[in-house]
């Protein structure tokens, strides 16, 4: 017996770690028919390690108070040595990080990876999505720019639309009259601590319940239906070797086009690092465009879509209930679709024309939502709007009553 | 070797590859969190060479500069004081300076200093970093009856003489740090600045 | 539905309405690799505008290594009174007097390079001109009312905006100027001391400095990505095969 093995043996006495690593990687038995909406998973994971990384050491010369928030910033980016390099690959690393998670999310779309028995992994999915949101508003605060600033007044007082407790809630969010050095400082415990936590439970948790039932794959097929005298899924591979290999050229790929937008155009053309965020926070100027980041365009476009009231709902909040809808429709997807085939290979031609125009309608939403609301653009949006909701909504009759194809028994 | 189909050489090769070139990436990417803790040039600008005019430095007296947080003091030795160092050797435990990292190259001499009768000397005790006292004047100490004049440390009782140099039966091992220094003219010190670093 | 197209289609132009009436902005020609003109630029920026403008996030002595200033020339030409030369570079105006004497106090200019871009920052340096209703007298074509007094004006001269000949083209037989007289255009009323073009050369050289100020580490990112992009590429080749050799045992 080698060295190594033997003190494996002392270890895994102590601590299961062979066999965990087996049960996740080594005998974690994935479809063969992986393609390349299946890296998005690992990239997103890679994200989230640039994410803690980056922050923690930003959090080493970051000042969370008002009066040196800003100034820390340029501090880091002039001078602390290569500290320009860790912060932009904070910045694009978040903007990265949702670039992922949404194609990570129309890959479910499209093979129908939150269909049973897989309902709780879309479930974590969806909770860390939200999470990341609000880990995300909270992170662009902290830099105290003029979109940092009055980002953040536009956002809190959607709060205040809530019938009867809004205003207060307001000034519990605060925890001031104004948002001010108070506020700064909540959210910065919250976005270096509180949320990374949280979210870092969340995957786990996530991808618990993923090895638990096995990955779906592009066909859809139950791949554990077919297996071997050894009990293993004939059309399945080890995740280590085959997976980690594989994802390895693909996060090779990934890397190449991350560095490029963090070393020739970190600002993301204005997206990623907007220009009124080098500012510093005015409390008595306000920008003549708030505009969200752009990751959270959809949903600002959808807040801003409501124009008129509803009876006894006024138009803003409205326009928090529309908001609010689009993100909780999400959750309840699964029970949605009621297709007996999972992957739209399989599907009737009305589901995967629906597939397409939802998510180019999610594009074009979320582009919307960097642009002012008014004429055209407000028009689109509210069309954008209808579009979003009716996906969700026809999802149930279209998936019940469609013709599907024959789903193979093998990949 | 290859007779289950697989080419073992060539994938030893490849994972060797891989390994080697995704190590030499790890390094590269571990590179600015590393870097990121030097100074930075905040810290480099407050802890810059700071000046000093010695012009109206008495002789007996003594001035302080911070220089990096520290406390340093600049001692105008009279002639006599001079004088006496060369005799102090016998009480001393490094009279001639064998420790290197305590004085750069050019106060590796007795007075431990560019010019006799200015001491520049860190008053950071080498024993655990209180700030010795000054105890000029050759006269009977409580802590010492045959006090040649120096410095006296309150806190464990270590005694150095007028160049800093520690005397045997104190706490501390070394001779008091003498910083990099130089002379911008007669009359003004920098202290933080010699030829090696100017 | 037909009708609904048209309208679409009808409110089309308004998409360009909804971002505000856009001013043509003039290239400034950033070149970053020009050092002797990023050098006339901080000359400009310490000498004429660090009266009521700091540039608080950048420091001397950074600057001077950044263009290859050397930090006596630097101690001699451009930081003022006793300041250590690896300080910030502030000023000693105070906030609310500049609020009082000018409307609105004077920004700080260390990032307005990449708040407000290049072009931007050009026109507005070249884009003053007389007007009797603001308080020091001129306004500005890219920032209407601005509270800033022609601080240039002895170097310009003073410009007026009204009817004037704009060169519109070439004859090509004669490739003499063609102009025709517009309405609206800027033109120098006053000279000063400078010629247009060595004033033009100013302003692009102030425009230069501010962009390096904004991010000095602009040209030395770039340096750096490249190796990295190169090493990325160099590492995707034993990546790849890897893959493919485990990948051939499946079938």
């Amino acid at each position: 017996m080698s060295k190594f093995q033997a003190f494996m043996g002392w270890v895994d006495h102590r601590l299961p770690v062979t066999t965990t690593f087996e049960k996740h990687m080594s005998k974690y038995y994935a479809p063969k028919n992986f393609n390349f909406w299946y890296f998005f998973g690992v990239f997103s994971m890679l994200m989230l390690a640039n994410q803690i990384l980056t922050g923690v050491w930003l959090t080493m010369s970051y000042n969370p108070s008002e009066e040196g928030a800003f100034a820390s910033v340029e501090y880091i980016m002039r001078d602390v040595e290569l500290g320009w390099l860790i912060r932009y690959m904070h910045s694009t690393g978040a903007s990265f990080f949702f670039l992922v998670v949404y194609m990570h999310m129309f890959r479910g779309l499209m093979y129908g990876s939150y269909q049973k028995p897989r309902e709780l992994i879309w479930i974590f999915g969806m909770l860390i999505y939200l999470m990341l949101m609000a880990e995300a508003f909270m992170g662009y605060v902290l830099p105290w720019g003029q979109m940092s600033y009055w980002g953040a007044q536009v956002i809190i007082s959607l709060f205040g639309a809530i019938p009867v407790i809004g205003p207060d809630l307001v000034e519990w969010v605060r925890g001031d009259f104004l948002i001010s050095g108070i506020t700064l400082n909540r959210f910065f415990a919250l976005h270096v601590i509180a949320l990374p936590l949280v979210i870092v439970a969340l995957v786990v948790l996530h991808i618990l319940a993923l090895h638990e039932v096995g990955s779906n794959n592009p066909d859809g097929i139950d791949i554990k239906k077919h297996k071997d005298e050894q009990g293993r899924p004939l059309d399945g591979v080890p995740f280590h070797p085959y997976y980690t290999v594989h994802d390895l050229v693909g996060i090779v790929v990934f890397l190449f086009v991350f560095c490029f937008v963090l070393f020739f155009m970190p600002e993301g053309g204005g997206y990623f690092l907007e220009k009124p965020n080098f500012e510093e926070a005015n409390r008595l100027k306000t920008p003549e465009h708030i505009v969200p980041v752009w990751y959270f365009g959809a949903f600002y476009t959808i807040l801003r879509a409501i124009t008129f009231d509803i009876g006894p709902i006024n138009s803003q909040l409205g326009g928090v209930i529309a908001m609010g809808a689009a993100i909780a429709i999400l959750f309840v997807l699964p029970w949605l679709d009621r297709s007996p085939v999972r992957s739209w290979r399989y599907k009737g031609w009305i589901s995967r024309i629906n597939l397409v125009v939802f998510a180019l309608f999610f594009a074009l939403l979320t582009w919307l939502g960097t642009k002012p609301a008014s004429g055209l653009y407000q028009i689109l949006g509210q069309i954008g709007t209808l579009v979003y909701f009716a996906w969700f909504i026809t999802l149930p009759f279209i998936s019940a009553k469609e013709k599907t194809k024959p789903v193979p028994e093998r990949v | 070797m290859s007779n289950d189909g697989v080419n073992h050489g060539r994938r030893r090769f490849l994972i060797a590859t891989t390994s080697v070139g995704g190590g030499v990436g790890a390094v590269g990417v571990a590179v600015p969190f590393v870097k990121s803790w030097n100074p930075s040039e905040r810290a480099k600008a407050a802890g810059a060479p700071a000046k000093a005019d010695i012009s109206k430095v008495a002789p007996g007296e003594m001035i302080v500069v911070e220089w990096r947080g520290k406390p340093v003091y600049i001692v105008r030795r009279t002639d006599e004081a001079v004088a006496m160092l060369e005799s102090l050797a016998d009480d001393l435990k490094d009279p001639s300076n064998v420790d290197e990292g305590q004085q750069p190259a050019y106060a590796k001499n007795t007075n431990r200093s560019r010019k006799p009768e200015i001491a520049v000397i860190e008053g950071v005790c080498t024993h655990l970093g209180c700030a010795p006292k000054f105890f000029p004047e050759v006269k009977p100490q409580p802590f010492e009856e045959n006090w040649r004049g120096g410095f006296f440390c309150p806190c464990h009782g270590s005694k150095f003489d007028l160049a800093g140099r520690v005397f045997n039966g104190s706490p501390a091992a070394k001779n008091l740090a003498v910083p990099p220094h130089s002379y911008l003219d007669e009359n003004t010190l920098i202290i933080g600045v010699d030829e090696e670093n100017s | 539905m037909k009708k609904l197209i048209v309208v679409l289609f009808a409110l089309l132009p308004s998409l360009s309405m909804a971002a505000g009436p856009s001013i043509p902005l003039d290239d400034a020609k950033v070149d970053l690799d020009d050092q002797a003109s990023m050098q006339r630029g901080a000359k400009y920026f310490a000498n004429y505008c660090m009266g009521c403008h700091s540039a608080k996030f950048a420091r001397y002595n950074r600057v001077a290594r950044d263009l290859g200033i050397s930090e006596e020339d630097m101690e001699e030409n451009l930081v003022f009174a006793e300041t250590k030369i690896g300080s910030h570079m502030k000023i000693a105006m105070r906030p609310d007097d500049s609020k009082a004497w000018f409307g609105a106090t004077p920004p700080d200019l260390t990032l307005v390079a990449r708040v407000r871009g290049a072009d931007w920052l050009y026109t507005y340096l070249n884009g003053f001109y007389a007007d009797e209703s603001r308080p020091y007298g001129v306004n500005n074509t890219v920032f209407k009312d601005v509270g800033m007094p022609h601080v240039l004006e002895s170097l310009q001269g003073m410009q007026v905006k009204g009817s004037a000949p704009v060169v519109v083209g070439f004859d090509p037989l004669t490739g003499r100027e063609l102009t025709e007289v517009q309405e609206d255009v800027l033109y120098l009323a006053e000279a000063g001391e400078m010629s247009e073009k060595e004033f033009d050369t100013m302003t692009r050289d102030l425009t230069n400095f501010l962009v390096y100020m904004g991010e000095p580490i602009a040209k030395k990112r770039q340096e750096i990505g490249f190796w990295v992009l190169l090493f990325l590429a160099i590492l995707f080749v034993p990546v790849y095969y890897l893959n493919r050799e485990y990948w051939r045992d499946i079938h």
